[in-house]
């Protein structure tokens, strides 16, 4: 039943939305000044009248427009969909790479046991849909990596709810190259959370103007990793002796031959194995679930944990969205090992933070100039005075200083025209010790 | 999300538009081309387009090892810096930090890895296993109760092994050979 206000075509039950609206029907003290008084000079109107603009593009916005991708269908996604679905987000993607597994089930609370084996993101964006009717939740059994920009680029905003660093890095990556500053709609918000036991984080990332996950990546807690000696000569702990047969067996016996850690016999030889040390050594605890635990890394996960931080990060999307709050700025961490602590902060971004740091600079030159000619120019230029630089395209290396192997294979292309190796528009890694990480040049000839 | 929109819009440093070259990739050519290697030390590329796997020759100049060559490979992945590079000794050696696999126990190539560190940090850390073998940390054990029992053994044994000579059950490969 669509009715004015709502915003909404699609149908939606009375009442559907009383609670949601008590936050977009009026003003609040943290409503922001700013959104109101864009409408009032929009639509010229009086004072009073713009709120009642406002609510309802907002409304339209999220529940008919807004495009939201959700990364991970895990303990944090099946939360992050369920909160979005029941908040009023209306077209929701999901990607998830895994299958349901059974362990998941105490928590993944969109799966049931019948559901065993079967993709996540497909069986999450089915149970969503039957749950929340009007919902469109569109999921895809597979990397973040298939991806291209263009599939990135059709949403508004995205929310992460990963447990790989390596993921996330990728992701951050992607939304930062994104930004278009002639495109503003290029901006992708990007909400990122994480738990780890019983601590927690969630975060909002503006790409390319607030602090990005790179610039945080010294901030990672080290994984636990023991000294190879201690594995090797004086095991004392069981993890020792899994590292053990997962580190200096396994090549051992079978070479270059790669582990799969969702292999159970797999699994099954490096129990066996660890567990023969483990006796050896008298040492006691080495199990098949403390074995798979180590090799892929598995940290306990806490439903309730993964419920804060799940909601962290969806209010943030509606906050986004809606403009109907201030947003996280930027770095919100919740340690619950020790009582309940948390704090918020700003993470800076940093100025030598190899994604989102550095300079981009449009670089125009002649079609004539030379690899040779080109670098002279940047080690002249006044404003960037860079001694010895070492250049690149993103397939292909284009002058490389040192070491002296390389100088040598990429002397030959110091003669050659740079149009010859960059195409139009093409890019150019530059890095040198005087930099504080890399410059990047957009070739555009004249 | 349009209050969101024009953030970018208001935000004047200039516009930005960032590489497509990943940043592991850019820090490995970073880290490479500002390596500042002593004349012991050689990089060598079986693919020069293949930044991430390569391998280094250390010739000492000093201690037991003076005479020999000794090649590592290195490994390094998409997660670099996050993660270390892989390296291991390529041929079979004599050496307390070393296992007969060519496994190499250095703390910054696991446990003390960070991202601050670089592929300099860790060559520099390989050439001064050559030079100050540690018997406290041992991955072949015999060797380093060997260096601690009897020094002059020790330093028998690695020059017997450098030269390709059995020693135990063991042969080890001759890393006598031009570098």
């Amino acid at each position: 039943m669509a009715t004015i206000g709502n915003g909404s075509a699609t149908a939606d039950w009375p009442g559907r939305y009383f609670h949601i609206d008590q936050i977009l029907d009026k003003p609040g003290p943290r409503t922001d000044p700013g959104f109101s008084a864009g409408a009032e000079a929009r639509f010229k109107l009086s004072f009073r009248k713009p709120f009642i603009v406002w609510k309802v593009e907002v409304k339209a916005f999220l529940r008919d427009q807004a495009k939201i991708l959700v990364i991970g269908a895990g303990g944090l996604g099946c939360e992050i969909l369920a909160n979005l679905a029941l908040t009023g987000f209306k077209d929701i993607h999901v990607i998830d790479m895994d299958t349901i597994d059974i362990s998941n089930l105490n928590r993944q609370f969109l799966f049931r046991s019948k559901d065993v084996g079967k993709s996540k993101a497909n069986v999450a964006a089915e149970f969503i849909m039957k749950r929340v009717p009007g919902v469109k939740v569109t999921p895809y059994f597979g990397k973040i990596q298939d991806k291209d920009d263009d599939y990135y680029m059709q949403f508004h905003l995205v929310i992460c709810g990963l447990d790989s660093v390596e993921a996330r890095r990728w992701i951050n990556a992607t939304l930062v190259n994104l930004v278009d500053p002639e495109n503003p709609e290029s901006l992708k918000p990007l909400i990122d959370g994480g738990t780890e036991g019983f601590k927690g984080q969630a975060r909002v990332i503006l790409p390319t103007i607030t602090s990005c996950y790179e610039c945080s990546l010294d901030m990672l807690n080290k994984q636990t990793v023991f000294p190879i000696c201690t594995i090797a000569n004086t095991p004392r702990l069981p993890e020792h002796c899994i590292e053990w047969a997962s580190v200096l067996e396994w090549p051992r016996i079978y070479g270059d031959k790669k582990m799969d850690t969702d292999n159970p016999d797999h699994i099954s030889w490096l129990y066996k194995t660890a567990s023969a040390r483990a006796k050896e050594f008298n040492i006691e605890g080495v199990t098949w679930s403390l074995t798979q635990g180590v090799v892929k890394n598995i940290i306990p996960a806490i439903a309730s944990t993964n419920a804060i931080i799940a909601a962290a990060c969806c209010n943030e999307a509606f906050k986004i969205a809606t403009s109907s709050a201030a947003c996280l700025n930027n770095y919100f961490m919740l340690i619950g090992t020790d009582s309940v602590y948390s704090y918020t902060f700003e993470h800076e971004k940093r100025s030598d933070c190899p994604v989102c740091g550095g300079e981009s600079l449009d670089f125009p030159i002649s079609r004539d100039l030379t690899v040779e000619e080109l670098i002279e120019m940047l080690t002249e230029k006044q404003d960037i005075q860079i001694k010895k630089p070492s250049l690149s395209a993103p397939t292909k290396q284009i002058y490389f200083q040192a070491p002296p192997q390389l100088e040598q294979a990429t002397r030959p292309n110091l003669e050659k025209k740079v149009s010859e190796l960059i195409p139009e528009g093409g890019e150019i890694t530059v890095t040198a010790s005087t930099l504080p990480f890399s410059l990047s040049l957009n070739v555009i000839y004249t | 999300m349009i209050k969101i929109w024009s953030m970018k819009k208001d935000e004047n440093a200039a516009a930005k538009k960032k590489p497509k070259t990943s940043a592991a990739q850019i820090r490995v050519q970073k880290d490479l081309t500002e390596l500042d290697l002593p004349s012991t030390m050689k990089t060598s590329f079986a693919d020069p387009a293949d930044l991430l796997n390569f391998t280094l020759t250390i010739t000492p100049d000093e201690g037991m090892y003076k005479g020999g060559s000794f090649k590592f490979s290195f490994h390094i992945n998409t997660n670099y810096p996050h993660e270390p590079p892989k390296v291991k000794c390529i041929p079979k050696i004599y050496h307390p930090n070393v296992d007969l696999e060519g496994n190499v126990c250095l703390n910054i190539l696991r446990e003390d890895w960070k991202p601050v560190l670089n592929l300099n940090s860790v060559m520099v850390g390989l050439q001064y296993l050559f030079l100050e073998p540690n018997a406290d940390d041992p991955l072949n054990k015999e060797a380093a109760e060997e260096m601690t029992k009897n020094r002059d053994r020790f330093a028998a044994n690695v020059k017997n092994t450098m030269r390709g000579g059995h020693l135990g059950s063991q042969r080890y490969d001759n890393v006598m050979g031009a570098a």
